[in-house]
């Protein structure tokens, strides 16, 4: 098979492509596949169990964590960033940063409105919140 | 790695060459996709948002527990997990392809195209009959008229709210339709009511459908949140159009493998670029499946 010439902004290659990368495309999809198994689990964990709000809270953030974990593989190895240069990598990490703040900040605006709501519409409270003894799951 | 020793080497900055090592049109594809993350972003914190404001959101465990030819069992979340095992397969089959696009190898290229274009295909027709299933499926909910209706989940109704007392829905089947009866009794029906089919039962009168509903297993619902179908269908819908578009790309790079473009041009760049965009709608995937099915 003949070499690729590269475009001419392409100084050097990445990496020699070969058996190890279709290994390294394999391993990854076992880890992207355990780990959406393990959310699952997770996920029909808190439907099984009644869990007190925190327990639903603190399983709800493991699964965050790991959708992080499987979004850095994605981007990692199926879309090859890890390979480029760093500045290059930079250049689109660092924008995304916004993010930390656009979530805290829109969440806590949500959970803010939630609040002034129950203190002073009594009737948007008693009308929506779920009664316990009603609730069991079937 | 070999590539960091040159690249410590390389005067990167000195011009005469891309100081990012990359190609003009895969960087403004990064760039498009940084913009495109950032939209998807929106939506879902915007949902987010609206979901933080709420005493009461439905659990996802019990809007998406069907599957495909199960009837009613009750199948938690079993569906999406064929919908994002779909997903994930047909981007481990992309980047075989870009694989192959470095090797030069044509038809191994063509092989893991069609791969990847047949599994974009399964999620468009996966999500079809979610959506489908979603829409018209009938729901028993007890209205502000103190009713029972069935409704499926639209953008105007949401069948998902808090679970209504059965003595209390047992007096609002007094005043409920005969043609809700007849359903709610065909679909939990009391032993006498058992060997009934739906015909038969639309031809009796209300006082006697009310005694052949079995109400502890009826589990009639209030109405939920209306913001819930409007997030769902719209952030699901963006999805869907970008794993439609990605299907449309990926056949036209089908089609210009076949034609030997990329062998003319020297370089499977393109197949490339298009790997990009295929995995970004992935990756949307994996926070969509986070937003609305896991948590």
């Amino acid at each position: 098979m003949d070499q690729q010439h590269a475009p001419s902004e392409v100084t050097f290659h990445h990496h020699v492509p070969g058996e190890e990368n279709v290994k390294r495309i394999w391993k990854t999809f076992w880890v992207l596949l355990i780990i959406t198994i393990i959310e699952l689990g997770l996920g029909l964990l808190m439907y099984a169990t009644d869990f007190p709000q925190w327990g639903d809270l603190a399983v709800k953030g493991i699964i965050a964590i790991l959708t992080l974990a499987k979004a850095f593989y994605i981007v990692s190895i199926f879309m090859h960033l890890g390979d480029e240069i760093r500045n290059m990598i930079m250049t689109i990490v660092v924008p995304l940063m916004l993010f930390i703040w656009f979530i805290a900040a829109f969440l806590w605006d949500g959970n803010s409105y939630k609040n002034l709501r129950n203190t002073y519409d009594k009737h948007f409270e008693e009308r929506t919140t779920e009664k316990k003894d009603t609730t069991s799951k079937h | 790695m070999s590539s960091t020793t040159t690249a410590q080497e390389t005067k990167w900055w000195n011009g005469g060459r891309s100081p990012f090592n990359v190609e003009y049109g895969k960087l403004m594809m990064w760039y498009f996709l940084m913009s495109d993350a950032f939209t998807f972003g929106a939506f879902l914190i915007s949902y987010g948002t609206i979901r933080f404001s709420q005493n009461f959101w439905p659990d996802p465990n019990v809007v998406f527990n069907a599957f495909p030819g199960a009837g009613h069992a009750n199948l938690p979340l079993a569906f999406v997990s064929v919908m994002t095992f779909i997903l994930i397969m047909s981007s481990v089959t992309m980047v075989l392809a870009v694989h192959e696009g470095h090797r030069g190898n044509r038809v191994g290229v063509m092989k893991w195209m069609a791969w990847t274009i047949l599994g974009g295909i399964a999620f468009l027709l996966c999500q079809a009959w979610e959506w489908h299933h979603l829409i018209t499926g009938q729901h028993a909910v007890l209205t502000d008229k103190n009713t029972i209706e069935l409704i499926g989940q639209t953008m105007g109704g949401n069948p998902w709210g808090k679970l209504v007392d059965p003595a209390v829905a047992q007096q609002a089947l007094a005043v409920s339709s005969q043609e809700t009866l007849a359903h709610l009794a065909h679909e939990y029906p009391t032993k006498e009511a058992a060997a009934r089919s739906l015909s038969e039962l639309e031809k009796m009168p209300k006082g006697q459908l009310m005694g052949m509903i079995d109400m502890a297993h009826a589990h009639i619902r209030e109405k939920g949140p209306i913001a819930f179908g409007g997030y769902f269908f719209g952030i699901t819908g963006f999805h869907g159009f970008h794993v439609f578009s990605g299907v449309i790309i990926n056949v036209v790079m089908l089609i210009m493998t076949n034609n030997g473009v990329f062998d003319r041009k020297g370089h499977y760049l393109m197949i490339e670029k298009a790997g990009l965009y295929w995995h970004f709608v992935d990756l949307v995937w994996v926070f969509v499946f986070l937003c609305f099915y896991l948590v």
